[in-house]
């Protein structure tokens, strides 16, 4: 996985509620056997027309928000299904920050497999933010990871809470698979006993 | 003594193979069922990393979001794309040695209905799967959830996962449920009350008289929709019904075994005293027979209630309100029992179980579909239709005018060839309203099986206690 570096940039604000795995990434699209290639298809049902022409009034369209590298969203942004493909549409797309006041659990943890940091901040900061995202180029909103800020317009700092470990893998990229055959002898160990102690399993 | 603990404290700490300083652990997976459509990358990451597969005998996989529903599916799959993932679930589940239930295998469906109908899903289990309904399996009293891609590589190649463990919540259903209430209006009206963010970060536990009233099916309904609640797993304690269940399923342990595992499992309840982060209750008789009127699955109402106005919410949910109206082509103040449909589907990991098609067949006997209606049944698995079909269910189905398919995903979440067209209105035993899930401008009502079955014969969503019949 790619390092995370700080972002500072233009933010797209969507300030739906609920926003949904569906909606991100809508079923046809996960027919795919890849990771790739699928920013084109991000919000598709909300993106393009039937005919594949654009939404001109669809935020991702709008010209100052088409290199959005942030979306400040409603709260629980991707409930709905586990569907990583969620993630890998909006990292395509060129999206390295969700902010919102809540999100669904798997695509939290899905974010943070794939370079995404999803921020978590109250109520009255979301709606700084989403203020400051609807001035589109003429607001950058600026995200430190290390320090854990997320700075508004005006220089307001808010300081978000991510989880110790799910930050230093991001911070450094690292892929849990290979964490975890460091901790293998334990894995060993826990089948070994569950032969003794549960033989139906 | 030992502090009392939760169901889910027991089986998560019966799990845990390590746990970091900052309370990060390897949480062991007894089982990894797997689907075509989450797993290809998976796979193929563990061949690029020359990666085997850590548990085979203990991961499952079962082709069913892709796959199409009519009898001629046996000549393969049309379309390029899903033929493809279908072809890659083949080649990877032979390539690694895995268990595996072609399309041509009568005991190919559903991966969450297989799996407990194969005895793959046993009590104090943790189970996985690359889909968010793996909570289905909660109702054995095993803890299941749904995981990203990534994840199920890790599954794959470590037979485990990363995780902290979650809060603890208490779902009671006190009393008994009134006549045509299902273990479907018990999960929606939960949802109703919670919203779809009320579980996140939380397991669930459903206790109380109505869900021990349950049958396995029921049970399976209700754990089914836990996420759509916001928490990654439900659960229901495990008793003689569960036990039964299993008992005799091909791959449920037997003879000392079993007597072994019997024991086991009949510690797998919750302590008294134990502590509880949140405990909702609701008597069973205050729940009646719902419908959904809206594009989330919190948007739950009784069938005799009229479609609300935005301006009955609070905060963002007004605009949310205003925009699924718009989608769904409803207007405030409009009874539910008015809105007419033109399509009826049957089927899911939710509602596609032989005690649904039972449910719906006795509303169906006898009676025929509304002229013009659009009407089909896909059960859960190969052995839910071989055995409706033995029960005699399957003629009812097809006297009625419905359409009698193979196992599948299908129109719950239309990745095959069975889709809603554009503002095409469907009473739906499925688990999600999202805008486009059953096809882009397609307009979903989730019910239960007997509500769907009415529906389909006066064209309109219909309340089930009044129902008698098609006049």
């Amino acid at each position: 996985m790619e390092k995370f570096t700080n972002v500072s940039g233009v933010a797209a604000p969507m300030p739906l509620v609920n926003i949904d795995t569906d909606m991100i990434i809508p079923k046809q699209f996960l027919k795919t056997i890849k990771r790739s290639g699928l920013g084109v298809n991000l919000f598709d049902e909300m993106r393009y027309n039937l005919d594949g022409s654009e939404i001109s009034n669809f935020v991702l369209n709008k010209p100052a928000y088409r290199n959005a590298e942030i979306i400040v969203a409603g709260e629980n942004f991707g409930c709905g299904s586990s569907r990583e493909h969620a993630p890998w549409a909006l990292k395509d797309f060129g999206i390295s920050v969700v902010i919102s006041e809540s999100y669904a659990d798997i695509f939290y943890s899905n974010c943070f497999k794939n370079g995404i940091l999803p921020i978590m901040l109250p109520k009255e900061a979301i709606d700084v933010l989403m203020e400051d995202a609807s001035k589109g180029e003429n607001a950058r909103i600026s995200v430190d990871l290390e320090n854990q800020t997320v700075s508004a317009t005006d220089g307001t700092e808010y300081i978000f809470e991510v989880d110790a470990f799910k930050k230093h893998c991001l911070m450094n990229g690292l892929d849990d698979i290979g964490l975890t055959f460091q901790k293998i002898d334990a894995v060993d160990a826990y089948e070994k006993a569950q032969i003794e102690t549960k033989p139906w399993l | 003594m030992s502090a009392p603990k939760t169901l889910y404290d027991k089986i998560w700490d019966a799990h845990v193979a390590h746990e970091a300083e900052d309370g990060t652990c390897l949480l062991y997976i007894d089982r990894h069922l797997v689907h075509e459509v989450t797993s290809p990358q998976a796979f193929e990451g563990l061949r690029m990393a020359g990666r085997t597969v850590r548990a085979p005998d203990k991961t499952i996989a079962v082709p069913d979001h892709n796959v199409p529903t009519t009898t001629d599916r046996v000549q393969g799959i049309d379309n390029e794309e899903s033929r493809i993932q279908v072809d890659a679930l083949d080649v990877n589940a032979k390539e690694f040695g895995i268990h595996y239930y072609p399309v041509s295998d009568v005991r190919q469906g559903i991966v969450h209905i297989v799996g407990p109908e194969q005895g793959w899903t046993l009590p104090g289990m943790t189970v996985v799967c690359g889909d968010s309904h793996t909570a289905t399996h909660g109702a054995f009293g095993s803890l299941a959830h749904g995981i990203g891609t990534s994840e199920v590589e890790h599954v794959l190649a470590t037979q485990t996962l990363i995780q902290k463990k979650s809060k603890n919540m208490k779902v009671e259903i006190t009393g008994s449920l009134l006549p045509g209430v299902t273990a479907k209006d018990i999960t929606m009206n939960v949802i109703g009350k919670t919203g779809t963010a009320g579980g996140t970060g939380y397991v669930i536990e459903y206790c109380g008289q109505a869900i021990e009233a349950l049958s396995m099916e029921g049970r399976m309904t209700v754990c089914n929709m836990a996420i759509e609640g916001g928490a990654r797993a439900g659960l229901i304690a495990p008793d003689q019904k569960t036990f039964d269940y299993c008992n005799g399923r091909p791959n449920a342990p037997k003879g000392s075994d079993w007597d072994l595992a019997l024991e086991n499992w009949k510690g797998l309840y919750t302590d008294e005293d134990a502590n509880f982060d949140q405990i909702i209750t609701i008597k069973a008789e205050d729940i009646a027979p719902s419908v959904t009127w809206g594009t989330s699955p919190e948007d739950v109402l009784p069938i005799d209630a009229v479609v609300p106005a935005p301006e009955d919410f609070k905060g963002g949910k007004i605009e949310a309100v205003k925009r699924a109206l718009a989608y769904m082509g409803l207007t405030p103040g409009q009874k539910l029992s008015d809105v007419e449909i033109d399509t009826v589907f049957i089927g899911s990991c939710t509602n596609g179980r032989i005690e649904d098609l039972r449910a719906a067949a006795e509303v169906l006997k006898g009676q025929k579909i509304k002229n013009g209606m659009r009407a089909m049944v896909v059960p859960g698995s190969g052995l839910v239709r071989a055995q409706a079909e033995e029960e005699g269910l399957a003629q009812i189905f097809m006297d009625a005018g419905f359409e009698w398919r193979m196992a599948g995903c299908s129109m719950c979440l239309a990745m095959n060839p069975d889709q809603l067209a554009p503002e095409e209105r469907c009473a739906a035993t499925s688990n999600r309203n999202f805008e486009g899930r059953q096809g882009r401008g397609g307009r979903t009502h989730l019910l239960s099986p007997a509500m769907a079955a009415a529906a389909s014969i006066t064209g309109k969503l219909t309340d089930i206690r009044t129902f008698n019949g098609g006049a």
